[in-house]
């Protein structure tokens, strides 16, 4: 039936775009470790069901505003693995010219407009690009991702209440993971949480299981639709699971171990592949999109380490066009 | 040519740009009512709700979202208020609007514009009366213009819309009723060219925004011929002009409403002594606010305030060392 297999087409899609974001942030983290890769990395593996399912619901066109946490958001909206490898390395060629490293990752050819490394910065960033779409006539809509921690900050009640306002076409993602940091959110938030607070300011929020990749999608191209609708904004409140720590060098400690170990085993890609398998895909052809996903980002990362530095100019462009600085004398 | 208030002016600079180009529009609080100085008023029944957009009291999210904007090819004009707000949303601002362009490599640019009416006005006491341009000077991506005269604020206003850089416009509050002569048709100014307001060998006076008029009248109070820079802009600023000047007079005088200590006067004095050499000035002093905040009753307000008298005190001081 031509419909089911292009629906294992689009679910296969989804199993190649967690797996690359999953091999590279192992890559990333690695080479943080080791020390190859500069300052810091945080990684959003057993996260990618989130970024995955919400953005296999986007045309290139549309745009995101991501987070710190932001590799499996732009792999996902498309973005360049390779050039954001060589981001995190610093090195000539890297998608923002290795001005941004890991958390200002950008790639504005398809949308993704930019990691940010103030927590809750992407929400009016979205609000505006929303307008701006409005004003352009464009047909586009905005997800704007952010972790559970980002509802404590003051621009995501602005957001809120803005893009509901104005009935913005923005998807709110709040991707929670469960942790600020090192701390748990809930012990910090009070009230009813991130959809309570969302449905408070009039945009309708819709919980989900963030580390099942079908579910999302499920919820997103439902939420998407209404949005190319004219609904207004929408929020995806997905609940997952960080594995790693806040940073590729977090051991956190301050979790019990069963707990994570309890998430390994809710692992959004093995669900899916479970999933696939039992529609009949066969168990090689899967472990060979996996083994590829590896394979592509362990040369991305060796591709890194033997590219160039930037050229030194670099470091004294593209910060304004009246009033640049010079080079030092 | 035609004589208007400063408001006025900049009223007309932007509906000019907003028919010329129809990607120009603006956010800000009270907006669609006019503004509370009046410099929006009649922009929103010619241009409607979509384009002279009046937001709720979310100064974060007036900037954020007019960076998000800029980022999509608009080309937004925030407006804060008064500059005092900007406080609450100095993260978009510094951390994101300034540093976009960079961070991500020259692959979006923040072409906006943020409208900051600052200064003293009417007794606003001290968290309506701030001038911060000495931080927004010092913070690297933005231009900082600080018009002193209804001509500039027109000019200026139209360089800043269509420039591609993030532009901090700093109007001063005390100005907006203030009345000059307009060209009918402005141009825009560029940036980092300074105007030079009255000519002498006396000495060299710099100043910008509010203090621009004070100045102007207290040079003639002074009855002493000097050379007169209203700067315009302050980051580009028009070293050019004066150094040149203050190599002829050797002497320099700054003047500005901020407060004196680490105000913008500072790097004037400094860039002056780095090009002259530490011997290169026979005076030069700054004339600004005590590093105090600005108080409520008129008559404490008007100490702390720059008078033409005490530019002319300063005037006659500098030029007799
Ligand atoms: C405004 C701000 N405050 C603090 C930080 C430091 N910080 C970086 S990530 C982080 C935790 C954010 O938690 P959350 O939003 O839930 O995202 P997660 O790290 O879980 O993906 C903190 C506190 C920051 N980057 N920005």
């Amino acid at each position: 039936m031509a419909g089911a297999s292009n629906e294992t087409a689009r679910r296969i899609a989804m199993l190649r775009d967690m797996a690359r974001i999953r091999a590279f942030e192992r890559e990333a983290v690695a080479a943080m470790r080791a020390g190859e890769a500069p300052g810091v990395v945080h990684p959003s593996i057993g996260q990618e069901g989130v970024a995955v399912g919400v953005c296999a619901n986007l045309r290139r066109a549309d745009r995101i505003t991501s987070t710190h946490r932001g590799h499996g958001h732009a792999i996902a909206k498309g973005a360049d693995a390779g050039a954001m490898m060589l981001e995190l390395h610093g090195r000539a060629g890297g998608c923002c010219g290795g001005k941004g490293g890991s958390m200002h990752i950008a790639d504005f050819t398809v949308g993704m407009l930019g990691a940010n490394g103030v927590v809750g910065a992407g929400i009016p960033i979205a609000c505006g690009a929303a307008q701006a779409i409005r004003l352009k006539q464009e047909e586009a809509i905005v997800a704007c991702f952010f972790g559970d921690g980002a509802v404590n900050r003051g621009p995501f009640l602005e957001g809120m209440n803005w893009a509901a306002l104005y009935r913005l076409p923005v998807l709110f993602v709040c991707e929670d993971n469960g942790f600020a940091a090192f701390t748990r959110n809930s012990a910090v938030t009070a009230g009813g949480g991130p959809a309570v607070r969302a449905e408070a300011c009039g945009v309708p929020a819709t919980v989900v299981d963030g580390e099942d990749v079908l579910a999302v999608d499920g919820a997103a191209a439902d939420l998407v639709a209404r949005i190319r609708a004219g609904g207004g904004p929408q929020f995806l409140h997905a609940k997952c699971y960080r594995w790693e720590g806040h940073t590729g060098t977090d051991a956190a400690a301050y979790r019990p171990a069963e707990e994570a170990a309890a998430a390994r085993d809710r692992d959004c890609i093995g669900r899916l592949r479970a999933a696939l398998e039992a529609a009949g895909v066969a168990a090689t052809e899967i472990a060979a999109i996996e083994a590829d996903a590896e394979a592509e980002m362990a040369s991305h990362r060796a591709a890194a380490m033997a590219a160039a530095w930037p050229d030194l100019g670099a470091a004294f462009s593209d910060v304004q066009d009246s009033g640049a600085p010079a080079w030092p004398a | 040519m035609a004589r208007m208030t400063f408001a006025e002016a900049a009223r007309r600079a932007l509906a000019e740009e907003m028919r010329r180009d129809p990607l120009v529009w603006a956010l800000g609080e009270d907006l669609v009512q006019g503004g509370i100085f009046g410099q929006y008023r009649g922009l929103a029944q010619e241009f409607g709700a979509e384009r002279i957009v009046s937001t709720p009291i979310s100064e974060s999210t007036i900037m954020g979202a007019g960076l998000g904007a800029a980022l999509c090819g608009t080309r937004p004009v925030v407006e804060m208020r008064i500059a005092d707000f900007t406080l609450c949303a100095m993260d978009e601002l510094v951390s994101q609007i300034a540093k976009v362009r960079y961070m991500f490599g020259g692959q979006g640019r923040a072409a906006l514009v943020v409208r900051m009416p600052q200064g003293m006005w009417r007794n606003s006491a001290a968290q309506h009366s701030q001038c911060l341009e000495a931080w927004l000077t010092h913070i690297p991506g933005l231009v900082v213009a600080a018009p002193g005269t209804p001509a500039d604020a027109a000019g200026l206003l139209k360089a800043a819309i269509r420039s591609d850089d993030p532009v901090v416009l700093l109007e001063p509050k005390n100005l907006w009723t203030a009345e000059g002569e307009v060209p009918d048709d402005v141009a825009p100014l560029p940036f980092g060219v300074a105007r030079q307001a009255a000519q002498g060998d006396a000495a060299t006076i710099v100043t910008w925004s509010a203090c621009v008029p004070v100045v102007e009248q207290g040079v003639r109070e002074s009855g002493i011929a000097c050379d007169v820079f209203d700067l315009r802009s302050l980051w580009p600023w028009d070293e050019g002009a004066v150094v040149a000047s203050a190599r002829r007079t050797g002497r320099l005088l700054v003047v500005h409403e901020a407060v004196t200590v680490s105000g913008f006067g500072a790097e004037v004095l400094a860039r002056v002594v780095e090009a002259l050499g530490p011997a290169g000035l026979r005076a030069a002093e700054r004339l600004g606010a005590p590093r105090a905040p600005v108080p409520f009753s008129p008559p404490l307000e008007d100490a702390m305030r720059i008078s033409p008298a005490r530019v002319a005190d300063a005037v006659r001081r500098v030029a007799a060392r």
